[in-house]
Order: structure tokens, then sequence, then C-alpha cells
């Protein structure tokens, strides 16, 4: 009754070792080495079972590995080796990676799958408890295959897009009657990944070393990993240009920085390796607010804005256009055949006449109080940009400074705006975290929810249809549905998508050869020192 | 004397209290708390765990019952949990308070015994070209935002001749030991030190200059050079002693804020200080955190003024203790 077999675990891992084959017959790789790698955030917890979070998974990565992670040449087993739903879509069987063992010597066994999707992803884990609230349960019929019986039909290629993410096993031997949100391993994980965890300085550091009991033979390449907590921007770009620090992820240093050390022969940036962290800058409207219930005021705003203006300038080029809120890195259930807005101030100041918003005496129509959220400098930039914009077309934005706290309840929880602009992270598939910006009914005070005050009944059903459809031809086009209902109600615009940036330098090797690259395990990464 | 220590100790008492809980409420006035921080730095997270991540943290209580909690803990010393490094605070405090200790006392201490000399310098040859010089420079440094002169040396060390490292308190992953160690630490620490203490040097030296200045005129100073005393006896037993009472107190002033680290500095140069621990805590709305900060400082503080008058009435007899 098996349907589909997905990623047969040796013709991908062939692929994989042919690949990194290639690149070492170019040149011979050096064992050894300490890899420095810059952050710019404190980690509370560094269990990805418990938070699932970017700045988690740079450290975690290394130390705890899912079941299935994500290559270019699609999704590719780790300690899953090969997967299979049933056609009614209520069962998921995975099979197990054999002698793989926690760094602390335990077999690493369906006990522990079992124990971790139960106690963690579907209880406590965010963005996994929505996803999996209807697992019933994780059957072990032999140590190696994890039988995964859902109440509600679950697509499997929905399972298998969030597994890098949000599925990490952890050891049950660990955790097993412990308080898990307080457990002692939560901040020294103990995974079966190619590093194990050494120490964590607060505010310094966190260290790394080589697992020589990693399951893939003769990997990893380096003897540790460091990852330096540096805040000040400026402060990471010297150090990486010192040489003390080998690579800044996610736009660790300032934009004037990442385009001066493009130009810099030392250094390796760009957007790759980030296919899977793509987001959106977006301007979100609460619609509790006559004027901006009007539809043709959000589309006039959208005719006000020069997208390509603000990409060339604010982002340097690295990023595209909004279609809708599935980014290009949504595969299949991308479209770009949506209705688009372009840039013309004419006809956006013609259309707010016509909704009955002229000029007044003041030279403005309308004044808008605005929140900008403070996610580093893209979209501090885009919101004032939008300011700009706005008045152009004679509309009066008052911009209301805030922190992170700030911003998340003045917009998600008081609805204290008029607009506001933020910023909306794709997570592989629509389903883990997209479609909640356009679904009514999310949870008062949710960030990154429809907090918008914008329900419309027809919307709610397409998103509900498309989570439970088990084939991924037909679910891939009711994406698109949504994708175009979506840009022609606007009620968010999805104006820009673009992927982060590193800046690497050219000493390490095999670095972002895959699509979450930062996230991913490093076990052939090497530094040519 | 000693029932002069314990009246000034019983009064200490409801001021520190006074302060816990003003702080306290104050900090509750700002806009959301550290799971919003929590949440906004994970870049998402739904309704049930952030419901769950407060009721963890006790903020799901209203203010009062927090209030209450946390002053009982507080009365037995404990001070709590930090909700971002997952530790207790006095552990997270304590970790830090070597490293802010280390970088203050260098600097005040180096800028104070600079400061003092050449501003006395100067004073004696004012208005000749070595003032004018002494005196631009330090109205250079006094006028130059330290993140600026940190990012200048920074450059100018670290990335342009690399000579000094970029930032941290040592080389990680250097397993340094012994004196190698200490070596260590002092090359980390040169560039803060150096940045923090050109800020403070330019206090001292114009406190310094124009009271050297003023006392140079006094009679006394006339009386002494009548009677055939030498510049350097009339100026270090006649004008210095003199003189050195403003920049003393200036100095007590600035031991109380000693704890307090510097913000911007620490910041830069990855030094992980109390100074940076306190912003950090405010960003991520980290309470007990941030009152444990508080809480330390205002015992420092109240101490230091006690000392303060102590070393005033031995200073002069004419003020008594009472």
């Amino acid at each position: 009754m098996k349907k589909q077999l997905i990623g047969l675990g040796i013709a991908c891992l062939t692929a994989s070792t042919a690949l990194t084959a290639g690149v070492a017959s170019a040149q011979e790789v050096k064992k050894g080495g300490t890899a420095i790698i810059h952050m710019i955030s404190e980690q509370r917890i560094l269990n990805p079972a418990l938070r699932a979070s970017t700045g988690v998974y740079n450290i975690s990565g290394k130390i705890v590995e899912p079941l299935i992670d994500k290559s270019y040449d699609g999704y590719v087993p780790v300690l899953a080796t090969e997967w299979s739903g049933s056609d009614d879509g209520l069962t998921i069987t995975v099979k197990l990676r054999e002698n793989v063992r926690w760094h602390d010597g335990e077999d690493f066994t369906c006990d522990d799958v079992s124990f971790t999707a139960i106690e963690m992803w579907k209880k406590l884990l965010n963005y996994s408890s929505a996803l999996q609230a209807n697992l019933e349960s994780v059957d072990c019929p032999d140590p190696h295959t994890a039988v995964f019986n859902y109440s509600k039909p679950m697509p499997l290629d929905l399972f298998v897009a969030a597994m890098p993410d949000l599925g990490h096993p952890m050891p049950k031997h660990l955790y097993e009657g412990t308080d898990i949100p307080n457990n002692p391993y939560n901040t020294a994980p103990v995974g079966t990944g190619p590093f194990k965890f050494v120490e964590y300085e607060r505010g310094q550091y966190v260290m790394a070393e080589k697992n020589e009991d990693y399951w893939r033979e003769g990997y990893p390449y380096l003897d540790r990993i460091v990852w330096r907590f540096i805040k000040d921007k400026s402060a990471a770009a010297a150090a990486l240009e010192a040489g003390e620090v080998h690579e800044s992820g996610f736009i660790g240093v300032s934009m004037a920085d990442v385009v001066r050390l493009s130009e810099d022969d030392r250094f390796d940036v760009g957007t790759q390796g980030y296919e899977n962290n793509v987001a959106h800058s977006t301007v979100e409207f609460n619609h509790r607010n006559p004027i901006l219930a009007d539809l043709k005021v959000r589309q006039a705003i959208y005719h006000g804005l020069d997208i390509d203006y603000a990409i060339d300038t604010i982002m340097r080029g690295f990023a595209a256009p909004g279609r809708g809120p599935v980014p290009q890195a949504g595969g299949a259930n991308y479209t770009d055949d949506v209705k688009t807005y372009a840039y013309d101030v004419e006809l956006a100041k013609k259309m707010l006449d016509e909704a009955g918003y002229p000029v007044k005496d003041d030279g403005f129509r309308f004044k808008l109080r605005h929140r900008p959220a403070p996610w580093g400098e893209y979209t501090q930039l885009w919101g004032e940009y939008f300011a700009q914009a706005m008045k152009e077309i004679n509309i009066d934005v008052e911009i209301l400074t805030n922190d992170a706290p700030g911003f998340l309840n003045g917009v998600y929880r008081d609805h204290d705006f008029d607009t506001a602009n933020g910023w909306h992270q794709f997570r592989s598939d629509p389903a883990v975290s997209t479609t909640v910006w356009l679904r009514s009914g999310q949870p008062e005070g949710t960030p990154w929810t429809n907090q918008f005050g914008w329900k419309s009944e027809e919307m709610d059903q397409m998103i509900d249809d498309a989570a439970s459809e088990l084939d991924p031809e037909k679910r891939a086009e009711m994406y698109h549905a949504i994708q175009r209902k979506e840009m022609e109600e606007i009620p968010v615009i999805f104006a820009i998508e673009h992927p982060f940036i590193s800046v690497t330098s050219k000493k390490l090797k095999n670095h972002h050869n895959t699509p979450r690259w930062n996230s991913s395990s490093w076990y052939d990464l090497w530094l040519d020192e | 004397m000693l029932i002069y220590a314990l009246r000034r100790l019983l009064q200490a008492i409801p001021v520190i209290i006074l302060i816990m809980i003003g702080t306290f409420l104050l900090l509750k006035l700002t806009p959301g708390d550290t799971v919003d921080a929590l949440v906004g730095d994970m870049g998402g997270a739904d309704a049930d765990f952030i419901a769950r991540m407060r009721a963890e943290y006790g903020l799901d209580q209203p203010v009062w019952v927090q209030l209450w909690r946390y002053m009982v803990k507080l009365a037995t010393f404990d001070m709590g949990q930090s909700f971002v490094y997952e530790q207790p605070v006095a552990t997270v405090l304590m970790d830090r308070l070597g490293t802010t200790l280390l970088l203050m006392a260098t600097s005040l201490s180096l800028a104070f015994s600079i400061g003092i000399t050449l501003g006395a310098f100067a004073a004696r040859r004012a208005y000749s070209l070595t003032d004018n010089l002494i005196s631009t420079l330090g109205l250079v440094f006094y006028a130059t935002p330290s993140f600026f002169l940190s990012l200048m040396m920074m450059l100018l060390f670290s990335v342009k001749l690399g000579w000094l490292p970029v930032g941290g308190i040592k080389t990680i992953a250097g397993f340094y030991t012994g004196w190698d160690h200490v070596v260590d630490v002092a090359r980390h620490l040169i560039m803060p030190t150096a940045a923090l203490s050109l800020i403070y040097l330019s206090f001292y030296l114009r406190l310094m200059r124009s009271s050297v200045i003023q006392v140079a005129d006094q009679d006394f100073v006339r009386t002494a050079r009548a009677k055939g005393a030498g510049e350097t006896r009339l100026m270090v037993h006649h004008i210095m002693r003199n003189a050195l009472l403003p920049a003393v107190t200036l100095f007590g002033l600035q031991f109380s804020t000693l704890l307090g680290g510097s913000v911007v500095v620490e910041t830069i140069f990855t030094l992980p200080g109390l100074g940076q621990l306190a912003y950090q805590s405010v960003i991520q709305r980290d309470m007990n955190t941030l009152m444990g900060i508080i809480f330390l400082c205002s015992i420092i503080v109240i101490l230091v003024n006690f000392l303060t008058d102590l070393l005033y009435a031995r200073l002069d007899s004419r003020i008594e203790l009472s």
C-alpha cells in the first residue's frame, strides 16, 4: 500500500558523495582547524526540538541532526533513510539509520524519535505543535522503523518539507521523566551530529569539537567550530577583515560593509545557501481603519511604491519583487501568474481621488500611524522609504519607532497602528507559517499571523482545503489560487522577497553548498589554512 | 562611630527597597516582556507556545503578585533566574563582575593619574604652546564619541596593522594557561582600556588645569614663594594638594558608577561585562537580571557614599559624624 518512496537513501548519498568528490579533486582537502563564525545575538537554549529558530539551528545544526535535510537536489536522508506515506494519508513510515550513536555513546533508535515527536514536536515546539496537532502516536515495530499515526490526513510532502527544521530527534534517555523545558541538556545539547558540544560561555561564544564516532566515515574535517557573539555590526566587519572570524551569516554586517567586502577578494559574498531562508519585507494594514479597509486605497498604496528603487537602494540588488505570500523558493507552490501593481504615482493619486480621499488644505489626503519593525537595516530603511513614498501620493505617515517587544505588542496584540512594515519568513511550505497571515480566527496577540482584522470566508476555505490535500500537483494549484487571490485583495503587501546574505572568508571550503547551509551540519566543511 | 555606621545601615534598607520597587514598576511600564523579545528573536511562534513561556516565567500573574514574589525572594538574597541565560542571576552577575572591575579600575586609575599630571603641567605653563596643545588634545578626546574612538582604534590597530585582537576577553580556542593567559587577556584589554581612559582623562585634565590655575593665585602660594620655596616644592606641596580636592571628588563620583561599566565600549569590543549585560537585559526585557544589576549597583553606591562621608570627616576635622 506504499504509494510513494521518495529519496532512496543510496541514490541520494551517492549523488552527494559525487558532488563532494568533485570539489575535493580540485583541491586537496585539509583536515583540522577551527572555524570561527559570527553570531549577532545570544541564544537562550540550543535545543532545536523546543525552539524552531534559525538562530538556534545555526549552532545546534552541527550537534543535533534532523531526520531529513534539504540539498540542492531535493530532500536527502540524514537520520532517516527512507520514508513513505499511506494512500489515506493517515500514516507515514520512516526508516531510521542504523549504527548511529548519541554523543554519550547510547544507540539512536525509534524510541528517541517516538518520544521526541510526542513530547516535544507535538506539545512544545513552535510551529510544529500546529503542524503535528493531529499526530496520535508514533509506533516502533522495530528499533529502526518509526510509524507516525495521524487522525487526519497528513500530506507526505508537507511532512518531508517540515522535517529539516521541525524534525530533530533528541535523546530519550536524557529527557524522559524530566521537566523538559528546564532540562539542563537544552543549553548543552547531546546529538548525533558531526560535532560535540563543548561549552557555552554566555555573552562570548559557543564551542563544539569533532565527533570521532560520527556515522559518516571520515567526516567531519574540522577539529572545532566556535560561534562568537558580536553585537556591533561594525566590530563584526572589523573581525572579518582582521581574519578573526571566518563567516558572518544572516546579514551580520551593515549593508555598506556587505557591498565593500564583496569587492574584497578575500571574501565570498552572496545569497547562496539561503534559498530555504527567504523572507518578505511587508506592508501590513490595519483593516479596522475604514480608509484601509477600502481595497482601492490599498491598491493605490501598492501603485505608489517603487519596488525596484527599494531593491536597488536598500537591499543593494540582493532581492526580487514579491508576488504574494509564496516566494520563488516555494518551488512548485509558487507562481508568478498573479495580478501586479506597477509603480505609477499619477494612477495612485487618481485612485485615491476616486476612492473619496481628495487632497485637503494641508496638502495631505489622510494620516497614517506607521510602525516599522526593528529587524535590522532592511526593515528600518524599508519603513522610512514607505513613509517617503506615501508623501508623494499625499498621504501623511507618522513613524512610531519601537523596539522588538514594543513592535510585536503594538501591531499584533494591541492593534495600535494603521500600517506597519515587517518581515514574513517563509518556512519551506506555505502550510507551516505562511497561510496564518491570511487565515482569519488567529488567536489574539500571536505575532506573525493575521491580526489585521481582515476576514474572507472564501480565503479561509481555500487555506483549509489546501492544507489537507494529499496530491502534490493539486496542492500546488491550490496554493497558486491562494497567491492570486491575495494579490487581488492585498490584505498584506508582500512587497519584496530577499534571501539573507553571508560574508565568508575564502579560507572556508565547501561553504554554502546547501539551500539551508547555515542551519546544516557542515560535516564536509574544511579550512584552507 | 559604630552607632553612626549602624544608623546609616538601617537607613539604607528602606532606600534599597524603594529603589527596587520603583524600578520594578518602571520596567513593567515598558511595552512588551521577555517572551515578546524571545519570539522576536525566533522569528515567530504560535499562541500556545507564547502562553506556555509566559506561565513558565511567571509573567501571566498580575504585576502586584510578581512584585511580591520578587521582593520575598530578594529578602533572602535570591535574585532569581535569568530568562535569557537560563542561569541564576547571581551566577550571571559574578561571571561579568571581574571583567568590568578590571576594565573600569585600570581605565579610571590611568585616566586619573595621567589626567592630573597633564592638567597640572598645562596649568603651570598656562597659555603657552604646551598648554594649548594639551588643552586642545583634551578637548578632542572630550568631544569624541567613545564608539567612534573605539572603531577607529580597531580599524588602525587590528585591521590595518594587525597588532591587537578585535574584541573579546581572550583568544577563543587558544587554550592558554598561566602567564600566557594573562598576557592574552592583557592584549585584549589594551584597546578598550585606552578608549575608555582617553575619555575619562579629559575630565581630569580640564578640571585639574583650572583648579591649579585658581590655587596658584592664592595668598598662601605667594607667601610660600616669598619664603623661598622652589618651584617643584611649591607645586607638589602647596598647589597640587589643594588643587586635587575637586579631582578627588570626581573620582569618588565616578567610582560609584564603576560597576555599571561602559555600555558602548563593552558592546563594541564584545567584552562580557556588566554594562553590556545591562544593555542586553533591557533589549531582551530580562527583568530578573536587570533588577539584579540595579540591586548590586544601589548597594555599591550606598556603600561608597558612606565611605566618602567617613573620609571627609577624616580629612577635615571640622566635619562631625552625627
